[in-house]
């Protein structure tokens, strides 16, 4: 109670005053994508189908997955058409 | 003009009068006027008897072209003070009107209106709520929202209606306040009543109304106007938990306390422009006063009448009238009220279950610390449309007479002009 | 119109349906959300959302997953709060007012889930594609109030298990069909319609591009499988959803208005079951995979209403094939 503001310092009309990059869900799961990048084709589709927003594509068209957001749910590794994408612990 | 007789003459009167012009106007017709040159730039509305007057005229000025305005002709009223606030979030000047079921049917999306600080401008042509179904005047409607932190004023007469439609919006827009305003007028009494209305020039209610004012609030991407803006997004109405509604609730306290001190400058500078000068209270021969009536809306004319009736004949009477339900006033109310021993507060709605009407409750409540205050009785009157008639108002005033003289208030509700009581 | 959005370029177009969002991990909402985000990306953007699972869990105060302006009232106006949001638009564009005067114009995006659209958010619906505002409404549809606890709507299927059509004794699940509502949107005679599957992310891309492109009220219907709700492995969202549209549950196709006659056209999967029959899935497959469809096989098999389900199904394909000219 005492880190949050004071009415008085929080903003008016109820907007939101931070972004919900700072909330990280990354400890949500246990599990976590490990990517095999020799296997990869570049689809992309893993970065289409994470709910996180979780694997970003670099600039060689490969995926990254970042643990800060990943919340292990594996659709990424269920969907990958070559299965380049295998699910371990954290 | 007479004392407490609204829009009394302020100022140098014929420089300001000068320049208005008379017209026949209902106070549905009053509000569609004002808010034609307000020329707000979405009015989304759906219609309502006693309301419906306000609309029509409105899509008239649309389709005659005299307004910019977007008119959404929506299929609710949920959905038209959805729409409002969905333009409003956006930045627009957002206008409805409603009555009764209709504003039951907006009741919902009036407190979130409030909360997001959206100065909406709402009509409300009072009318008792259903059940049973009834088109004719009570309060039962707005004083339902009274909680819904909303700004409410009540109009006396069709130019009270249209002063009140055109300063609501400074009162909306204020910096200080940012919050919706209800202007309240009796539905039929004052609603479909022809009148002599002062109005000003389309080009003086524009300089009067200004721009819209925006809060600056730092949202999540920084800084900026609280509003709908892809320059910087905002998140307007998330879910607010235990940890911090609490908190935005006493935004809402801390703005509705503020107005109180800020609606009485807007009204100034109405005063000053238009001769007609409002205040929160206006109190009618309470000097020497030994028995008043408070109020509010269209019967406080057929009370002052009686007034003075009751004063020809040596009766020592006055009244209060109350223009400002939300916030209440409290000291102006006292102060008006002075050392009159017996207080007769009349209104036109009931609070099934508690101990007296709305009015009632709250002026006992703030008196409730003080070792000087009036014996107080609430008189219910005039639901569903039942005629407040001078002697209805002679009736309260006997009742006062009597607990003046006897000491007591034997009743603290009493239902006048009902058959059976 | 504007260019095909691949998904190469897609998937560098930054998200602003952000990460750090609540929703259940393995939910197809945001899989949906940021398909259809990166798809609006090239002109600017409000979003209103309905009360539900998305707008609860991407806007837990303070924090926020949008990175657009976004604005959250209530369940069932969401399609009034557009209105509002789009006449504002078009009158301080006329008057020259404001920030947002200078766009020639914005996507005003409406998400509500299937409660906010089939039931309590209908009215407001109907209301707006009558009134015909330039917006996008898409129904993010997981066939049940998830956000309260999975209770049944109009968009609930016949015989899934929810917490108010449970499977009883006697009861076997919900006993009524699901509301036709891409027939009932259609019939207001509204420029766009289309359904998606995230299975099908440039299905997605494509629809919401052609939405945002057209000028007029367009509805998007969009299949979101619930793994919290329809009780299976948040591993087999999209898997599920495959099935849902190879069995023809979830038929892809959309509805353009072309000469004042809507023109219903097969998409994508659907597309290429209606050329080859065979490679439809029978119901059954997709049933199977969800524990609220459990008691239709366990303890012993309802063959009965398998079968009704199955029949339905196929009653529905053969009317869009119909209204696809097919």
């Amino acid at each position: 109670m005492s880190q949050k503001r004071a009415w008085q310092d929080l903003p008016k009309g109820a907007v939101s005053y931070k972004s919900s990059m700072d909330y990280k869900t990354g400890d949500w799961g246990v599990n976590a994508p490990k990517i095999d990048y020799d296997k990869c084709i570049k689809c992309n589709l893993c970065h289409f189908f994470c709910p996180e927003g979780a694997i970003s594509v670099r600039d060689d068209e490969t995926p990254e997955v970042s643990l800060d957001y990943c919340k292990g749910c594996g659709i990424c590794a269920k969907e990958c058409p070559v299965q380049c994408m295998e699910m371990v612990r954290k | 003009m007479r004392q407490g007789v609204s829009g009394a003459v302020y100022g140098d009167g014929e420089e300001v009068m000068a320049k208005q012009r008379l017209m026949g106007l209902n106070g549905d017709e009053a509000v569609a006027y004002a808010t034609k040159q307000v020329n707000p730039d979405v009015v989304a509305a759906y219609p309502i008897t006693p309301q419906t007057i306000i609309v029509e005229r409105f899509s008239e000025y649309v389709a005659d072209g005299e307004v910019e305005t977007e008119f959404v002709a929506v299929e609710s009223e949920h959905s038209a003070l959805s729409c409002s606030v969905g333009a409003s979030a956006a930045g627009a000047r957002a206008f409805t009107a409603t009555a009764a079921n209709g504003l039951a049917l907006m009741w919902e999306i009036l407190y979130i209106a409030s909360s997001l600080r959206l100065p909406i401008v709402m009509a409300i042509a009072n009318r008792a709520l259903s059940g049973p179904i009834n088109i004719h005047n009570d309060h039962s409607d707005s004083m339902g929202a009274r909680d819904s932190g909303w700004i409410q004023i009540y109009c006396e007469n069709a130019q009270e209606v249209y002063d009140a439609s055109i300063t609501a919006w400074r009162v909306a827009e204020h910096m200080k306040i940012q919050t919706p305003v209800m202007v309240c007028l009796d539905g039929f009494t004052l609603s479909h009543t022809m009148e002599n209305v002062m109005t000003l020039p389309d080009e003086e209610i524009q300089k009067f109304i200004g721009e819209r004012g925006f809060l600056t609030v730092e949202g999540h991407m920084g800084e900026g106007e609280l509003r709908l803006n892809p320059e910087m997004p905002l998140t307007m109405g998330p879910l607010d938990l235990q940890d911090f509604y609490f908190e935005h609730k006493m935004h809402q306290v801390e703005a509705l306390k503020d107005s109180l001190e800020y609606i009485k400058d807007v009204d100034e500078e109405w005063a000053k422009l238009s001769g007609r000068k409002y205040e929160y209270v206006e109190p009618y021969l309470m000097e020497d006063a030994e028995m008043a009536l408070i109020g509010m809306g269209s019967m406080m004319g057929t009370i002052r009448h009686m007034v003075d009736e009751l004063r020809s004949e040596g009766v020592k009477a006055g009244m209060i009238k109350l223009r400002l339900f939300r916030p209440l006033p409290v000291e102006a109310i006292k102060k008006a009220v002075g050392d009159v021993p017996v207080l007769g507060v009349i209104e036109k709605a009931i609070s099934f279950g508690a101990p007296a009407s709305p009015l009632m409750e709250e002026l006992m409540t703030s008196y409730y610390h003080d070792k000087e205050k009036p014996m107080m009785a609430n008189y219910v009157v005039g639901l569903g449309g039942r005629d407040v008639s001078p002697d209805i108002i002679k009736q309260a005033y006997t009742s006062l007479e009597k607990i003046k003289e006897t000491g007591k208030v034997e009743r603290l509700s009493t239902y006048l002009g009902v058959r059976g009581e | 119109m504007t260019e095909r959005l691949t998904l190469k370029q897609a998937a560098k177009i930054p998200d602003t349906l952000m990460s750090g969002h609540r929703l259940c991990a393995g939910c197809a909402h945001p899989i949906v959300g940021r398909m259809i985000m990166k798809a609006a990306a090239d002109r600017p953007t409000i979003v209103t959302n309905a009360t539900g699972c998305l707008e609860v869990a991407t806007t837990i105060f303070p924090f926020t997953s949008w990175k657009v302006p976004w604005l959250h009232t209530a369940f069932e106006n969401a399609a009034a709060n557009a209105s509002g949001i789009e006449a504002a638009f078009k009158a301080m564009k006329r008057k020259g007012k404001g920030p947002l005067a200078k766009y020639d114009r914005i996507n005003v995006i409406a998400y509500a889930g299937d409660g906010g659209t089939y039931d309590i958010g209908f009215q407001a619906l109907s209301g707006a594609l009558e009134r015909g505002h330039d917006f996008t409404y898409v129904l993010m549809d997981n066939e049940a109030y998830m956000n309260t606890g999975i209770q049944r709507s109009g968009g609930t299927p016949l015989a899934a298990a929810t917490t108010t059509s449970p499977a009883g004794r006697v009861i076997p699940g919900k006993t009524e069909r699901k509301k036709p509502i891409d027939e009932i949107v259609v019939a207001h005679d509204i420029p766009y319609v289309a359904t998606m599957n995230p299975a099908w992310p440039q299905d997605v891309l494509d629809k919401s591009r052609k939405a945002f492109d057209t000028v007029g009220p367009k509805f998007l219907h969009a299949f979101i499988a619930c793994c919290r709700g329809w009780r299976y492995d948040m591993a087999d969202t999209i898997g599920i959803s495959k099935l849902a549209t190879q069995s023809c549950v979830f038929p892809l196709f959309e509805v353009e208005r072309i000469d004042r006659k809507p023109v219903w056209k097969l998409t994508g999967q659907s597309a290429s079951i209606a050329r080859r029959p065979e490679s439809k899935k029978p119901v059954e497959e997709y049933l199977r995979t969800q524990g609220r469809f459990r008691h239709l096989f366990r303890p012993k098999e309802n063959k009965e209403l398998l079968t009704a389900i199955q029949e339905g199904v196929d009653h529905r394909w053969e009317m869009l094939l119909k209204r696809c000219g097919l």
